[in-house]
């Protein structure tokens, strides 16, 4: 063994995806480093190069990451950290220019020796992929095509096999073409592979017989050799979801034949197509919604709410994209909701006495919460005569202790800070919820402010919608006439500053229960949340309370902006994702990070997302004037 | 037929001599550099034997890790005083080949590269050495010492002129790993020496005839 390897060896399996490949592999890929020396100031790619054949890793010094254009420093890498994975990626130029902001050593590592190995190591792939997107993720030159293909690839990282079609269709190659698509449409299935011997040998799809017959260029009575793609991709029975990705996605296809053995000398049991993938992922979790709504008691949800944590660890697991995830938990979280408000109403003497809409509010309200925690929500009943106020009042105060009890015993806690509909506070008029969210946008206090950020990203669960609008219309009422109040709202999006001085330290907690530990809610993604809700608010708009989607649409009106709302929006889904895993592995709320504990990659991670933070609070500085209030 | 070779050599040399045909490239560019090092049995040449050669290869200024060679060497010769700075046993566990072998393959490794080494003119006479003892003339190839491509940087202001590698590796950072073994000596010998370049090259534009000088080639005579 080479000791000049074995010294390479030895630097990069600290850091991933290294460290996810064996031993034989990470060798073999260590003699064929090339060291790079580079001063201050030298390039090592540059805009519009031909990207080469190798992807680096900083050994000694940092490597600034510029945007020729505009002469602007996207990234900084220090030591460990890899970048110039466009080669990995496509095999054209590079879109950003990498420069040694120090005295640097690079090591450059083959990308086609790299790529042989990890096509078959899923974690690799998956780390490269999330890498990929996060380097670039400020950069939008960066074709949108390239980023769904990575974000695809790393969504369906999956261990688990893949549930195949078994007995394809199939048929031999002196088949005419035409005899072919009467198969196809007989089994009503969108692919026919052929076969000789019982060996693939080629395959047609819906789309070869749109683009190759349909158009005329070849006769329906060819044999189907004629338009068939070959050979096909063949895998063995035991393939993985994410080795199926992968390979869809290298091959840029959509069916995969499988085989006895894996390879095309032998006999075809099996084909796999891209939408049989989607069908996996989604069928479990409609089935427990179907069951939420034929459960008959508080007892019985929860065990369907602990079903449904199952499936979160799961799609976790996957990496299933985030905010696919959150709309299925909100469904099932909201169907459970549903049919305990149901129960309730059922159990109390009379119907009740005017429409109301129930509330969900804070994290809930905006479908951010996928861990189980204690619940928030609110009441909001029609008007009525001075005289009925106070009966209607009570049976709402009545029903909301019930559906308070029912949520309870789902495993939603109650609230301590009793932030719940029960709490004659919070079940109100229409009426009142307008006074109050009067007051509290006129005298904009430290506590006003507080219940401003929780009550206005309200959501919608069960009810009179209408109710729900009339709410929303009043804020922008009370806002428009007190525009002030969205400066104060701006300071208050402000007091949490980024957790990185610089780009190496992290702010933690000076004292308390969690000294020394990061309060990834309060520092990182409660300012992204209060950020999306102001400018959200600022263009009167109240349909949405997500953040994800608020900085969507965000990107959609300030096209200016773009950029900078989907870097927020993709820091902001892995935030959640990480805060969710944090939550799994430590059966807790997921809020405190012990920094000790995070990966290389976690760190990576959390480093560009607060890079968004930042950017954001920048912009509402400027735009809400609040320099000088600071 | 020249009249100048014995025809008696051995292939492998006759093969080796065949690089020295076309004239040397001067651009920095387009040389293929190899720097090596030596570990020995001790420092005087006309007794001493080699333990182990270790090389890596640059190439426009990047060291090649693909481009590296590595071999120990059986030896009848055993001093087990030195045994505490190279750490290599008479036993031991690195597969040996002869000292033939180990040249035969070293030189078709080397090619017409220019040669680099730390203190080259040490390494240089041992390996010629061996030469002699298989009836074999000199290297051929140009050789480069970093001690006196250091010499020329004027970085150092006082009147000393003999740094060893562990004073320049500590001056120019260099993480001293695998210290006094063939290929790590080889290895922190090649990052001084892309340093070294880089730092000459911000002066002026630089070709070989730069950094060699004739006293360099005392080791060849």
């Amino acid at each position: 063994m080479n000791t000049i390897a074995e010294r390479i060896y030895d630097f990069l399996k600290q850091y991933p995806p290294f460290s996810m490949l064996s031993r034989e592999q990470l060798l073999s890929i260590c003699e064929a480093v090339d060291v790079h020396y580079l001063e201050k100031g030298n390039y090592l790619f540059e805009t519009g190069k031909s990207v080469k054949d190798e992807f680096y890793v900083v050994k000694d010094g940092a490597i600034g990451i510029f945007r020729t254009e505009t002469n602007t420093l996207i990234d900084e890498c220090d030591e460990g950290d890899i970048f110039g994975l466009r080669a990995l990626m496509r095999k054209d130029s590079y879109k950003l220019s990498a420069k040694a902001i120090e005295e640097s050593i690079v090591y450059s590592v083959s990308s086609s020796l790299f790529e042989k190995y990890i096509t078959t190591n899923p974690e690799a792939s998956s780390f490269l992929m999330t890498s990929f997107v996060t380097n670039t993720r400020s950069s939008y030159i960066e074709s949108k095509e390239i980023k769904q293909k990575t974000t695809k690839l790393h969504d369906f990282s999956d261990e688990q096999s893949a549930d195949y079609s078994k007995n394809p269709i199939h048929c031999e190659a002196y088949t005419s073409i035409k005899a072919a698509a009467k198969l196809m449409t007989k089994n009503q299935v969108g692919s026919i592979i052929i076969t000789e011997d019982n060996k693939p040998i080629g395959i047609i799809t819906d789309k070869d017989l749109r683009i190759k017959i349909a158009t005329g260029n070849i006769s329906i009575n060819e044999n189907v050799t004629k338009v068939m793609s070959s050979p096909v991709i063949t895998f063995p029975e035991n393939i993985t979801v994410s080795e199926a990705q992968i390979a869809m996605l290298k091959h840029k296809i959509t069916h995969l034949c499988i085989t006895k053995d894996g390879t095309t000398n032998s006999e075809l049991t099996g084909i796999l197509s891209e939408h049989d993938i989607i069908v996996i992922r989604e069928n479990n979790a409609s089935a427990l919604i179907k069951e939420v709504k034929r459960a008959k008691t508080p007892e019985y949800l929860h065990q369907i709410r602990q079903r449904a944590q199952y499936l979160l660890e799961r799609y976790i697991e996957q990496k299933i994209p985030i905010t696919f995830i959150t709309k299925i938990i909100s469904a099932i979280n909201d169907s459970i909701t549903e049919k305990i408000i149901d129960l309730a109403i059922r159990e109390m003497p009379t119907l009740p006495p005017t429409t109301f809409a129930w509330l969900a509010i804070g994290s809930q309200g905006r479908q951010e919460q996928l861990l189980l925690t204690d619940q928030d929500n609110a009441l909001v009943f029609d008007n009525v005569s001075e005289t009925q106020y106070e009966t209607t009042k009570q049976y709402f105060l009545s029903l909301s202790k019930k559906i308070n009890e029912g949520l309870n015993t789902v495993g939603f806690e109650f609230c301590p800070a009793d932030m719940m509909a029960s709490n004659p506070k919070w079940c109100l008029s229409v009426s009142e919820w307008k006074n109050q969210f009067e007051r509290w946008i006129k005298s904009p206090d430290q506590d006003n402010l507080m219940l401003c950020t929780i009550f206005f990203d309200f959501e919608y669960v069960f009810g009179n919608r209408d109710l729900v609008s009339k709410m929303s219309e009043d804020i922008f009422e009370s806002i428009d006439s007190y525009e002030i109040f969205l400066n104060y709202l701006g300071l208050n999006a402000l007091k949490n500053p980024p957790p990185i001085s610089f780009f190496r330290q992290f702010l933690v907690e000076q004292s308390g229960e969690h000294k020394d530990q990061f309060d990834i809610k309060a520092r990182a993604m409660m300012p992204l949340v209060d950020a999306a809700r102001l400018l959200i608010l600022s263009k009167n708009i109240k349909a949405h309370n997500n953040t994800i989607v608020r900085f969507t649409k965000l990107a959609e009106l300030e096209p200016q902006n773009k950029e900078l709302y989907e870097d927020c929006s993709e820091a902001f889904k892995n935030l959640l994702r990480f805060r969710t895993e944090q939550g799994l592995t430590n059966n807790d709320s997921g809020r405190f990070i012990d920094l000790k504990s995070l990966s290389k990659a976690n760190r990576l991670e959390l480093k560009r997302c607060f890079k968004a933070v930042k950017e954001i609070q920048e912009l509402i500085q400027v735009r809400f004037n609040l320099s000088h209030f600071l | 037929m020249n009249w100048f070779t014995k025809t008696s050599y051995p292939e492998f040399w006759n093969t080796y001599s065949k690089h020295f045909k076309n004239k040397q490239e001067t651009d920095l560019g387009s040389i293929r550099f190899v720097v090596f090092d030596t570990e020995t049995t001790g420092l005087n040449p006309n007794q001493d034997r080699i333990l182990s050669i270790g090389t890596v290869g640059i190439f426009q200024n990047t060291i090649k890790v693909s481009d590296s060679f590595e071999c120990y060497l059986k030896q009848d010769l055993f001093k087990a005083e030195t045994v505490k700075i190279h750490g290599l046993l008479k036993g031991g566990k690195n597969i040996k080949i002869d000292e033939k072998t180990a040249i035969i393959q070293f030189l078709e490794h080397i090619k017409n590269s220019v040669l680099v080494a730390h203190n080259a003119s040490f390494d240089v006479t041992m390996i010629n050495k061996a030469l002699k003892r298989l009836e074999l003339p000199k290297l051929k190839n140009i050789v480069l010492d970093t001690k006196n491509i250091f010499n020329k940087t004027n970085l150092d202001k006082t009147t000393k002129t003999n740094f060893s590698l562990d004073e320049l590796s500590e001056r120019f950072k260099i993480p001293q790993h695998d210290r006094h073994t063939a290929s790590g000596d080889a290895f922190i010998t090649a990052l001084l020496f892309v340093k070294l370049i880089s730092h000459l090259k911000k002066e002026k534009k630089i070709t070989l005839n730069d950094i060699k000088s004739p006293k360099e080639r005392i080791g060849l005579l």
